[in-house]
């Protein structure tokens, strides 16, 4: 058995629920700034992403509920040499701050990182845009009705009709093989940015087994029987073969 | 009726709705969240309207199309989300549109904290949005004063066509008393409502007698032991259930203290100090600076006594205990402490 190194930009444990998928991407994300020797800046919005406040060694900052798209373009339009990523929850990202996301990837040249976990789970499990259909949560108490509510919303798929928008992906974590997946998808998305040339976006498949009202356990085996039936995963859009060749 | 046991956000919603909200928008906020969770299922189950909004702009917006149309519309929030609200909520004052907004007030600037808080006073207190305009703003002491508030604000936002703002705090919201609903109202929907126009002679004319309106007919308080009162303290919400209490424990001790309580906190209750001359007014808030001292400063000088001094017990992020109280009142009496006006 091989232990891994905990990066050095991770600063102190974080507070995420046992089993929750928020603990593994960002760990990803850790391990990546460090592989790829970059200095980040991190920004997460409002959500469980908070937990992150104080976890991070590089510059860190915490945004208004869904801005932070909008606030990363501020700083890397200051600080280009920097890898400048948002770090959201879906509701955040797609709900509250749809058009925050939407402005970034039309035209900014960051890299979002969005946690798909059906819910907005630091509130306590409200329904999200990304619910599913007959999901229950605290204001679906039966089930979705997708219909009156809305369907499953597939930001990386929307986001990848913009020019701008060279990279579009969604992941998961609910095995070994995904999680190992997922981090390549990540690691493009940086080196797009890294290159200049637009904007990357990677969503994740997260369990929240605490409002899921489920085990850990559990929860990946619904993310990989059900969620993913209705968020494929894999690579939705990806321009960045020629555009890396050339950076290189 | 018998009384029940309830938690303050569900026993609000729960009143809104006898008392003839039949739209609702909002978005979830801690810890205001148990309001919508509530009416998410119980509107649909009687027939009226609920949305769970994207955001609290498009929430405020969607109460205002309500409003528009003649229904009695709710929202509610807390901290950074009725920030949001601001823009709307000047829109539905400029267009004199009946609503009611709920803000369970948490503590803080930014994203600010959970903790229970007073934070929001100025800015619920002075419009809050762009222009010059304000909301009626209530602010109840007790779960089944804010239901009795609830039951009636669509009559007092509709007989002012002004939106009414209830301002209750994470703890009033968190807790559970035991309450009496009132029965439902009948529902009555309001025809057209014609705004006052735009800038202009016409629209300042209209808008003073609205606002004079309020101003006169609106005052409310309760004032406990201030006639023959040495010194008054001014809190409303948590601290004036502390403030309650510390009143009969220094009446005991046979010192001559009384209470202000603003029920309405806009308009502010002037006339509560009239005829009143103490040596000191002492307000107790759930805040960082002080900001109900600046109101309690100009009553004074309204009331002829502007050289009385005004002292100001701001508790941060806890509500003040009765040892905070009295220990901040030996120290205005032995004047260790400066007053603010
Ligand atoms: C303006 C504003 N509105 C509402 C909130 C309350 N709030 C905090 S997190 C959150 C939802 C988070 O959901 P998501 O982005 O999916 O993140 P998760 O916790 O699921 O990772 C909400 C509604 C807030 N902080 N600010
Ligand atoms: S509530 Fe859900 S998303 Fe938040 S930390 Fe716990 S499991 Fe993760
Ligand atoms: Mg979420």
């Amino acid at each position: 058995m091989t232990t891994r190194k905990k990066p050095e930009v991770w600063k102190k444990d974080s507070s995420f629920c046992p089993g929750c998928g928020h603990g593994i991407v960002i760990r990803l994300i850790a391990e990546l700034i460090e592989e790829m020797g970059v200095k980040s800046r991190e920004l997460h919005a409002v959500g469980c992403a908070c937990n992150l406040n104080g976890c991070w060694n590089d510059p860190q900052l915490q945004c208004p509920h869904g801005r932070a798209a909008a606030v990363a373009v501020g700083a890397k339009a200051c600080e280009p040499d920097d890898l400048v990523f948002t770090y959201q929850g879906d509701g955040d990202a797609y709900v509250i701050g749809l058009s925050e996301t939407m402005n970034a990837g039309y035209r900014g040249n960051i890299t979002s990182i969005i946690i798909n976990n059906n819910n907005f789970g630091m509130t306590g499990g409200q329904m999200s845009w990304t619910t599913l259909p007959g999901q229950t949560t605290t204001t679906s108490k039966k089930g979705r009705d997708a219909l009156k509510e809305g369907e499953p919303f597939k930001g990386p798929e929307l986001l990848s009709q913009f020019e701008n928008v060279k990279f579009a992906a969604r992941g998961a974590v609910y095995n070994p093989a995904e999680v190992n997946k997922t981090k390549a998808l990540i690691k493009k998305a940086f080196e797009l940015q890294m290159s200049g040339e637009g904007y990357g976006v990677v969503e994740v498949l997260c369990g929240c087994p605490t409002n899921w009202k489920m085990s850990p356990v559990d929860s990946n085996k619904w993310i990989e029987d059900a969620v993913t039936r209705y968020y494929g995963l894999g690579i939705i859009k990806d321009e960045t073969a020629k555009i890396l060749k050339e950076a290189i | 009726m018998a009384k029940e046991l309830l938690k303050g956000n569900e026993a609000l919603a729960e009143a809104a709705l006898r008392g003839g909200c039949t739209f609702y928008s909002g978005y979830p906020i801690t810890p205001q969240t148990e309001v919508m969770e509530y009416l998410s299922d119980r509107m649909p189950e009687i027939g009226r309207t609920f949305i769970q909004a994207e955001s609290e702009i498009a929430a405020i917006s969607q109460v205002m199309g309500a409003a528009w149309t003649g229904e009695k519309a709710l929202t509610s929030s807390s901290g950074p989300g009725v920030s949001l609200k601001q823009e709307g909520i000047s829109y539905i004052a400029h267009n004199n549109f009946p609503c009611v907004i709920l803000n369970v007030c948490r503590w803080g600037n930014g994203l600010g904290s959970l903790d229970s808080a007073q934070t929001d006073y100025n800015r619920e207190t002075r419009g809050g949005g762009q222009g010059d305009y304000r909301c009626i703003v209530m602010a109840p002491a007790s779960i089944q004063e804010g239901v009795d508030m609830m039951y009636d604000a669509y009559d007092v936002a509709e007989e002012y066509h002004n939106p009414v703002v209830i301002l209750t705090e994470a703890m009033l919201g968190q807790m559970i008393e035991g309450v009496n609903l009132p029965e439902f109202k009948p529902v009555k929907k309001l025809g057209l409502i014609r705004p006052y126009g735009r800038a202009g002679k016409d629209y300042m004319e209209k808008y003073a007698v609205h606002y004079n309106r309020m101003v006169d007919e609106l005052e409310r308080w309760e004032s406990i032991q201030t006639e023959d009162a040495d010194y008054v303290l001014v809190a409303f919400g948590m601290p004036s259930r502390v403030c309650t209490d510390v009143v009969s424990i220094l009446r005991g001790k046979g010192e001559k203290v009384g209470l202000i309580r603003p029920i309405n906190l806009w308009p502010f209750p002037f006339k509560a100090f009239e005829g009143i001359r103490p040596k000191a007014f002492i307000t107790v808030e759930t805040n960082e600076t002080g900001q109900l001292v600046d109101d309690v400063a100009i009553a004074a000088k309204k009331s002829g006594a502007g050289d009385v001094p005004v002292y100001c017990l701001a508790t941060h992020h806890e509500c003040a205990d009765e040892e905070a109280v009295l220990d901040y009142f030996e120290k205005v009496k032995s004047g260790s402490v400066k007053e603010r006006y």
